[in-house]
């Protein structure tokens, strides 16, 4: 990213309008101001997708922003950076994560999977990604990629869950658009599918 | 939302993280699932200037039983606790409680130790280490300390270890065989911290009477509140109902003090903490008969 | 393909993580972060950059004073109209003073968010706080303002009649009076505001892509800004994550800011926002305070029904008075009062703007309209569903003027539907006739349960109008493309179905365009479930065009009449002879007669391969192409209506409220893709729930919104959801459009505040009148009507 230093902005030479004595700020402000130096950088090896990228980034880019701005894989979608939406989920070591509530630092040499590699190696939908277009199970999608590796990694765990199992599968997840019905049924139907396939 | 920056470091075993932590300084935090922490850090409510990354030591990924104590380290996961066979035989309370924290992906990554740690007031783990009366280790360079729940916890989000101190685990004593637990919550979503909560643990005499009653609370104090309600259960033996922890029920209500925020008003979380009360104590009293085998 | 229930087009893309959603565009971009007030009311006194100016990667900062003439000035009002007298609208960055916690002060541009909010923390903005008026009752008191030159804080005052309803009332044998209120929520989709721009030095041209279900209205108000041509800005729609209405509002601040900031350092710049500024800078709604006087007879035939209430629009009106013009209307419903008056005052508040989500006023009208009749009901013990029925306007009844003006600023008029058959249809599902020996038999094993049932009409399918071009390319595809946008609602497929059967293409054969000025630049958005309604007939409209034109040429080669013409998977033939017969494509080809040959197929259309040489080649009033370009735009709205019924139980301790049963009647006219438009019944729904049991934007006195975060402001997880909601369907088809249909796209939540309040008080036997309500709620009005 380069450095292009200071546009000749008026308000960035010059200082805006307003002056006079300054108020002691807020806390923030002053630990904003402390720091001048660059953040350090740390090399972090993540398996992605099978794909092995190195990238450099400072201690606290999110494993979310990594994803989707380092290595371009913009299928995880960011809804609320605290945790709660479950949009940006990913699979770390197969365990459903949410990847804003990590940082690419602890996922050191980790696998991950994201919703882009979901997708069979012949390009076809996995049964969890069919399932939902079967059954309607989006509207907007942006929800959606947190849903499919949630469910994906949850369907590894107990393949033939119940209705009451396969809403608590989802049930930390939020969506706006199509409130669950028919990802609940895309649940049954993934678990479906995948029994049809490997048989 | 993104965090401030901070230094950081992953060691390697336990002694590298106590040292890393005694060279910091005050403004250092522990990392292990970061499901609170990173929170916090997005929003800018808290900015360390220091992250220890405690997630590569996997010397305390144990969760081992032995002692009377079910003995969990920093680094293994809700998730793991929840599934473990052996602790939920030794100490079902555990898995009951866990199952109410937030939801499965959260678990997956929570570490129950940092939950303690966390000391928040509508953790429910911090319930169940108050009520069990268990305790917490805490490495330093200056060497271990072992602080029990009694001691731990000095405020909402505030707990005994320092800026220096690591903890390693936290135990938690098994389940008596003549003892039952329950544990009980309301939240306004499934998953959401309780607007309150109650876990309770009832031990019973040869003849079926309670010698042993006790619940700790959620949501209705800045620490988790224990309360002995032994007196308040009578000297009745056999099967009992709801109705008969009634008094208990009063008892609890009349030592809470709870607050209004937006989810709840005071009156109604001090509501709740009576019919909790009852609840949580009759299936504890369930439990406890059928362990007794009676 | 129309009213197939087909899998979705859009799908295979999105489910593959290739969605392009406004931060998924724009790497090379700059990012743009900013200070934001943190009062809720306060003069600025000062602004000190001075800390920030070190941050690594700082490209820019800007305050108001460095913004330029039309930028400077105020935010448009987008909708006008005579009783909005005191209309007030925010700056792009607060000039002298700021108005509601969230508002934009100083924009920041650095090399990533990360440094931009490093910068933006670093800033010091010296605030003079000032009181704030935070909630309708400060507002309506007056003793402090929002605005200093706004009396009374009231931004409008609107009053419309049908009859004399005072004297109708003071006439009446019963009369009944109602307090009645609706708190704040918001649309909070999945995917927050966005805006990306470019500036191409060479051609001096604007690209735009934002996260916005108006496309055209960003063009048209950014060109106006920027001093630009219409012809030199561009706004493109990405993939939204979702809008229910809070992305119709626009230019937002940064709409504007980033553009012109663009311009200025001639390099692309990315606003992304994050949820807490979702929540403090975007828009609310649903506020309103509402007072009802209802005359009625013993039969519980409404007389007279006076309606006055007070509506909390905020910090500023930029989107004028819809919500509650919308309100006023259709809070009639399926009902034909004797005699209506209604009144409002819109009212500032120190609090972030109101503007449309889903329902816009309507969820508000019903609430009052159904726990009127409910009340009626309940004063002379008559069944509910008796009472509304005496109410209804009947088919027969139908077109049905009310007297009113709708928020298109056409006369209220019903076109079409039939709610005693819904009545019917609704009580049938539900099982209400049943229901009280069921709730008998619970309240026996100490259970609590309760039924309610909501009616509901919407106008929908809203002009101005829509336009759509349909092209047949030589390939034999065919490209779609209309203005308006897309949130998730399956535009794609559902106009693609359109074009299939008028045009007689294979479905896998046409790509629709949504929400692209360089596709389509006459275009109004999305909003008031109008989209399948005004741009599915303008695609109709088109594509019929189309295909006379290509069975025009196809008739002339094949030496046939035009009446013995059809086309079927993309051959246009002689109805009966498959021999003779022309690919629609080699049709496209013969439309546009060519000098030059630049491929095999092009070669038919060439001056020396035949054609009638005493004719032009291009016939006079024809245009060269196989293309439709039409436009639809109906007199005015079609009302599309449905009636709700839930079956809850209240835990008679812990006061807890689950859903039992959700069942749905619907009319939307004739359906495009039933599965899709049961999907957005289901969406609907949802947020009906989250609105009447758990949503709710909780300010306090000093207009701090408390809970600026998922955790904190309670959207429905699928265990809050019904677990199944049972649909039927009427279909009483519009005669206002070519296809028949009336929008969907708001229905599943305008009922929902009412039903619930409907059945808790069913199950618990006293009056809800305030919602939405919690468990704790509920709990202190037991305590208060046991004392009482």
């Amino acid at each position: 990213m380069a450095d292009t230093g200071l546009a000749n902005t008026r308000s960035a030479n010059s200082g805006p309008t307003y002056s006079g004595p300054v108020n002691s700020g807020p806390a923030n402000a002053e630990r904003a101001q402390a720091r001048s130096a660059r953040d350090q950088l740390f090399d972090v090896r993540l398996v992605v997708n099978g794909i092995v990228h190195t990238v450099i980034v400072p201690a606290r880019r999110l494993l979310s922003d990594c994803l989707r701005h380092d290595l371009r894989l913009t299928g995880t979608h960011v809804g609320c950076e605290h945790g709660v939406c479950g949009a940006c989920t990913v699979l770390v070591d197969g365990v459903a994560t949410r990847s804003c509530l990590m940082l690419t630092v602890s996922a050191d040499n980790a696998e991950i999977t994201t919703v882009e590699g979901l997708t069979e190696p012949d390009g076809t939908l996995s049964p969890v990604q069919q399932a939902f277009t079967d059954c309607h199970g989006l509207q907007c999608g942006f929800c959606t990629p947190g849903f499919l590796t949630t469910i994906t990694a949850a369907l590894a765990e107990n393949p033939e869950p119940s209705h009451d199992e396969a809403r608590e599968i989802i049930g930390g997840n939020l969506c706006r658009c199509t409130g669950y019905q028919n990802i609940v049924k895309a649940v049954l139907r993934a678990a479906e599918l995948k029994r049809r396939r490997s048989s | 939302m993104k965090p401030s920056s901070f230094g950081y470091s992953r060691p390697e075993s336990v002694a590298e993280a106590v040292q890393v932590l005694a060279s910091i300084g005050p403004d250092g935090k522990v990392l292990a699932g970061g499901q609170s922490l990173v929170p916090l850090l997005n929003m800018r409510l808290a900015a360390p200037t220091h992250l220890v990354d405690i997630n590569r030591l996997s010397e305390l990924a144990f969760i081992s039983v032995a002692d009377g104590q079910v003995t969990v380290g920093a680094t293994a996961r809700h998730a793991d606790v929840l599934r473990d066979p052996v602790a939920a035989t030794a100490q079902p309370l555990l898995r009951k409680a866990l199952t109410l924290v937030a939801h499965p992906v959260i678990r997956n990554r929570g570490t129950t130790v940092g939950s303690i740690v966390h000391a928040d007031p509508s953790g429910e783990m911090t319930a169940v280490l108050a009520l069990l009366g268990g305790s917490v280790r805490l490495a330093s360079t200056s060497g271990q300390r072992c602080v029990p729940a009694e001691e731990f916890f000095l405020g909402p989000l505030e707990s005994d270890v320092r800026p220096d101190e690591l903890a390693t685990e936290a135990s938690f004593p098994v389940l008596p065989p003549s003892a039952g637990c329950a544990f009980a919550e309301v939240s306004r979503r499934q998953g959401d911290y309780a607007i309150c909560g109650v876990a309770a643990l009832i031990e019973l005499d040869t003849e079926g009477i309670v010698t042993r009653a006790r619940a700790a609370y959620l949501s209705v104090s800045g620490t988790p509140l224990v309360l002995d309600l032994t007196a308040a259960c009578g000297d009745v033996g056999g099967d009992l109902i709801e109705a008969d922890f009634a008094e208990a029920g009063r008892l609890a209500m009349s030592q809470v003090r709870p607050t209004d925020d937006i989810h709840a008003t005071a009156s109604y979380r001090r509501h709740l903490v009576g019919v909790l009360t009852e609840r949580a104590l009759h299936e504890a009293h369930q439990q406890a008969r059928e362990r007794a085998g009676g | 393909m129309f009213g197939e229930p087909i899998a979705r087009l859009e799908d295979d893309r999105l489910l593959r993580g290739h969605g392009a959603y406004l931060d998924d565009l724009g790497h090379d971009a700059l990012a743009a972060a900013f200070v934001r007030s943190p009062h809720a009311h306060a003069r600025i006194v000062d602004i000190d950059v001075s800390g920030a100016l070190d941050v690594d990667g700082l490209i820019a900062i800007y305050t108001y004073e460095d913004l330029p003439g039309r930028v400077a000035e105020p935010l448009p009002l987008l909708i006008p109209h005579p009783s909005l007298t005191h209309p007030r609208t925010g700056f792009p960055l607060a000039a002298d003073e700021v108005n509601y916690m969230g508002e934009p002060v100083v924009m920041v541009i650095a090399a990533d968010r990360y440094l931009a909010e490093d910068a933006a923390e670093a800033i010091i903005v010296d605030y003079e706080p000032l009181p704030a008026v935070v909630g309708v009752e400060a507002a309506r008191d007056g003793e402090h303002l929002v605005h200093a030159d706004v009396p009374g804080n009231v931004a409008a005052e609107l009053t419309q009649s049908n009859g004399d309803a005072v004297a109708a009332i003071a006439a009446a044998p019963h009369v009944l009076e109602l307090d009645l209120t609706i708190e704040r929520s918001a649309s909070s989709p999945l995917e927050g505001r966005g805006v990306l721009a470019r500036w191409d030095t060479e051609s001096k041209r604007l690209r735009i892509w934002s996260s916005t279900q108006t496309s055209t209205g960003v063009r048209a108000a950014v060109a106006a800004k920027l001093d630009l041509a219409l012809a030199d800005v561009d706004v493109i729609t990405p993939d939204v994550g979702g809008g229910f209405g809070v992305k119709i509002m626009h230019p937002w601040p940064e709409e504007v800011l980033v553009p012109w900031a663009v311009k200025l350092l001639g390099r692309p710049v990315k606003f992304t926002e994050d949820r807490a500024e979702h929540f403090i800078s975007s828009a609310h709604e649903r506020g309103q305070r509402h007072r009802v006087r209802v005359g009625f007879d013993d039969d519980g035939r409404v007389l007279g029904l006076d309606v006055r209430f007070w509506h909390d629009n905020g910090a500023y009106i930029p989107y004028g008075l819809i919500v509650p013009i919308i309100t006023s209307t259709q809070l009639l419903g399926p009902y034909k009062p004797g005699a209506y008056r209604v009144e409002f005052t819109s009212l500032y508040t120190n609090t972030v703007i109101v503007t449309p989500y889903r329902g816009a006023g309507r969820p508000q009208g019903a609430f009052v309209m159904e726990r009127t009749m409910d009340a009626i009901a309940a004063a002379l013990g008559l069944d509910r569903t008796l009472v509304r029925e005496r109410n209804f306007i009947t088919p027969e009844e139908m077109p049905y003027d009310h007297g009113l003006i709708f928020q298109d600023g056409r006369p209220l008029i019903y076109d079409s539907g039939d709610y005693p058959a819904s009545l019917a249809k609704i009580k049938a599902l539900v099982g209400w006739d049943s229901f009280p020996a069921v709730q008998a038999e619970a309240r026996e094993h100490g259970r609590n349960l309760g039924i309610g049932l909501a009616c509901y009409v919407e106008g929908t399918g809203v002009g101005p109008y829509e336009g759509a071009h349909v092209v047949v390319e030589t390939s034999g595809k065919v490209k779609v493309a209309t203005g308006l946008t897309s949130q998730g609602q399956g535009h794609q497929t559902v106009f693609a179905q359109i074009v299939a059967d008028e045009l007689g293409v294979p479905i896998g054969d046409i790509e629709v365009t949504t929400g692209d000025t360089r596709a389509f630049a006459y275009a109004v958005g999305t909003f008031a479930s109008r989209a399948a309604v005004m741009s599915g007939s303008a695609i109709a409209l088109a594509a019929r065009t189309a295909r006379a034109k290509a069975i025009r040429i196809a008739a002339a080669a094949l030496e046939a009449s035009p009446d013995d013409m059809e086309i079927v998977d993309g051959v246009v033939r002689v109805k009966g002879d498959p021999a003779s017969a022309i690919g629609i494509g080699t049709v496209a080809v013969l439309s546009n007669p060519l000098r030059y040959a630049f491929d095999e197929a092009a070669k038919a259309a060439t001056q020396f391969a035949g054609g009638d040489i005493d004719k032009p080649p291009v016939a006079a009033g024809e245009a060269p192409g196989l293309e439709g370009r039409e436009f639809f735009s109906p007199i005015r709205s079609t009302f599309a209506s449905g009636m709700h019924a839930v079956i809850v139980e209240t835990d008679p301790r812990t006061a807890e409220i689950k859903i039992l049963r959700y069942c749905v009647v619907h009319d939307c006219g004739t359906l495009i893709n039933p599965r899709i438009v049961e999907g957005q019944i289901h969406g609907g729904v949802a947020q009906g729930v989250g609105g009447a049991l758990y949503e709710r934007m909780a300010y306090d006195e000093y207009g701090q919104l408390q809970n600026a975060s998922f955790m904190d402001f309670l959207m429905p997880y699928v265990s809050e959801a019904p677990d199944g909601i049972e649909i039927d369907h009427l279909e009483t088809p519009s005669p206002l459009n070519p296809l028949g249909i009336k929008g969907a796209g708001e229905a599943g939540v305008i009922p929902g505040a009412a039903v619930f309040a409907s059945a808790i008080e069913d199950a618990e036997g006293f009056p809800i009148t305030a919602m939405p309500i919690s468990p704790s709620e509920l709990f202190e009005l037991r305590q208060l009507h046991r004392r009482g």
